[in-house]
């Protein structure tokens, strides 16, 4: 015996064996005949009591602006908040002096889905997104470019908002 | 070879072919039934993707596991690695061979084959492979062979929690037949013989076991759950300490084969369930099942099945209320419970009926059977009681003091 442990006298005298067998056997012979609470996953995604919750962090999506381009600027601060170093970002500047990313990468085996990048975005260019089904046939195939993080069509994470804590 | 032993020959083939094969569709469907039985228990819907209902899984299942890589681990005793599912698998299978499922088929033909010959047979014809007079005894006999299986594959596989699994297997599966066998006796007591028919003849004159013998079905009962290492027994392979126990080292049809013979203990110890206890394949209530016939040897089969099939159920319905022994726990049940009580019910049957023949005079099987009856809910009512109090079962609930921790620093 472990040092310390606490070991409980239980009330063996009180104890009831059959009977609790047979309360317990009562109990799974009425589950039997309860309704199922199985969702058939691929056909059924949600149900009148359960959807994805709105604040789901998945896969990333970076936003776009009325051209097209992604909202990102380059700024640095997701990388740099990512505790996870799953962002690669390299900056670029055109004529205009408007900085772009140049390559913008997410590793989503990496990735944690903190959710700090879409908080600590100043452009609302990057989020987590509500959607989480992304299967790949190679592991490179995680490596989100910006190209296909702006490609992404699904709606973006709520985040926990302090002011409704319980998201109603 | 005369014309009645080619006779005999071949009604043996084809129960042979028609029970074996029946039993290992059977057995794959089970598996079918046991992950809905714990599906529906657990308000899921259980498997339902292949085939309507999930009916075709089984098939699926082995079809994967024919196609599945067969690994041998490192440093594995080869022959003896391969043997040791067979070994689980065979006796399993074997034992079902004396149990009759229905009522004996009158059957007259008389024919003549090509290449065979002439065949004959004449009279009643079991339904079971082998109606051998030593019946129960066979059971025990095979049934202990199935140790084997489970021991040789914990040692042969090289593996810690095989080896471990191997080890809980081999005390756990002997230490309860010795309840098991003992529990058995006042069915010898009260037949007077060992064969399955002749007790199944017993329990229609009179009253079906599971009454006049209370005690000795609820050993049997509990026994037969450790047997089959099903749950809350399954310590051989309790998949959160030892991996998968003794077959952890096992994959493809190897391990199919431990499936299968660990199912088919199921069905084994069900039919005898209903075979000894609950009147085998007699209808109650009436004389009708005794005359053979086609339809009665139909109609006592449904009712055979209905019975076994029942007790299936209730393994499956066990195993997913009851949560897993502690190793002690179950030990202390086998031989500190289920063997002083198993010993002590002999007795007391073997006194009763003494007492029931000589002093009353009753002979017949009826009037011994409501004796025994009587004297069964007086003891049930005690020994359930004591039971039910943990009076007896201190070492299963826990040897209650509390370990004292101060001095050891």
């Amino acid at each position: 015996m472990a040092i310390g442990v606490k070991v409980m006298e239980r009330p063996t005298g009180d104890v009831s064996y059959i009977r609790a067998t047979l309360k317990g056997m009562a109990l799974t012979f009425k589950h039997m005949f309860q309704a199922r609470v199985t969702l058939q996953y691929p056909e059924v995604r949600s149900s009148d009591d359960w959807r994805i919750a709105t604040r789901w962090r998945g896969t990333h999506r970076m936003l776009t602006d009325e051209q097209g381009r992604s909202k990102c600027v380059a700024c640095g601060l997701c990388p740099q908040i990512c505790p996870a170093n799953c962002i690669k970002l390299v900056p670029g500047e055109d004529e205009a002096g408007n900085r772009y990313p140049l390559i913008y990468e997410i590793d989503e085996f990496r990735c944690v889905f903190c959710g700090y990048c879409q908080e600590v975005c100043p452009e609302e260019a990057i989020h987590v997104g509500v959607h989480y089904e992304n299967a790949e046939y190679s592991r490179d195939r995680f490596v989100y470019d910006l190209e296909r993080l702006s490609a992404q069509v699904h709606p973006v994470s709520t985040l926990w908002d302090p002011t409704d804590p319980r998201g109603e | 070879m005369s014309p009645e032993m080619k006779g005999f020959i071949l009604v043996s083939v084809i129960k042979l072919l028609v029970i074996f094969t029946a039993l290992l569709v059977g057995v794959a469907l089970l598996t079918l039934m046991e992950r809905k039985v714990a599906g529906w228990m657990q308000n899921r819907p259980g498997p339902n993707r292949v085939g309507p209902f999930g009916i075709l899984q089984p098939a699926a299942d082995g079809i994967k596991n024919f196609i599945k890589e067969e690994t041998s681990p490192a440093g594995a005793s080869t022959a003896l690695f391969m043997l040791a599912p067979a070994f689980s698998f065979v006796p399993a299978m074997m034992l079902l061979a004396v149990i009759p499922l229905a009522a004996p088929l009158p059957l007259t033909f008389d024919f003549t084959l090509p290449l065979i010959g002439r065949v004959v047979h004449d009279g009643l014809l079991p339904i079971s492979i082998a109606d051998l007079p030593i019946g129960f005894l066979f059971v025990l006999a095979i049934g202990s062979i199935g140790v084997y299986g489970i021991a040789l594959a914990g040692w042969s596989s090289n593996s810690k929690y095989s080896l471990l699994g191997g080890l809980r297997g081999a005390a756990q599966m002997i230490s309860y037949e010795v309840a098991m066998g003992l529990s058995l006796i006042p069915v010898l007591l009260l037949t007077g013989n060992v064969s399955f028919s002749e007790i199944i003849t017993k329990q229609q004159a009179g009253l079906w076991f599971v009454g006049p013998l209370f005690i000795s079905f609820f050993i049997f009962l509990v026994a037969g759950f450790a047997e089959t290492n099903r749950l809350p027994f399954d310590l051989p392979e309790a998949e959160s300490e030892l991996v998968a126990g003794y077959h952890s080292e096992y994959s493809s049809m190897k391990f199919s084969m431990f499936m299968i013979a660990e199912f088919a203990h199921i069905v084994t110890i069900s039919a005898m369930v209903a075979t000894l206890f609950f009147g085998g394949w007699d209808i109650p209530f009436t004389t009708w099942d005794e005359q053979g016939g086609l339809a009665q040897t139909i109609a006592t089969h449904v009712a055979f099945f209905l019975k076994m099939f029942f007790w299936i159920f209730f393994v499956m319905w066990i195993r997913w209320t009851l949560p897993r022994f502690r190793y002690d726990q179950l030990m202390s049940l086998g031989w500190k419970v289920l063997l002083p009580l198993a010993l002590a019910y002999i007795m007391v049957t073997a006194g009763a009926l003494w007492g029931i023949e000589r002093g009353f005079g009753w002979t017949t099987p009826r009037e011994q059977g409501f004796a025994l009856l009587g004297l069964n809910v007086v003891l049930g009512y005690l020994v359930f009681f004591i039971l039910d109090r943990g009076r007896v079962v201190r070492g299963v609930g826990s040897a209650g003091r509390p370990v004292s921790v101060a001095g050891e620093g």
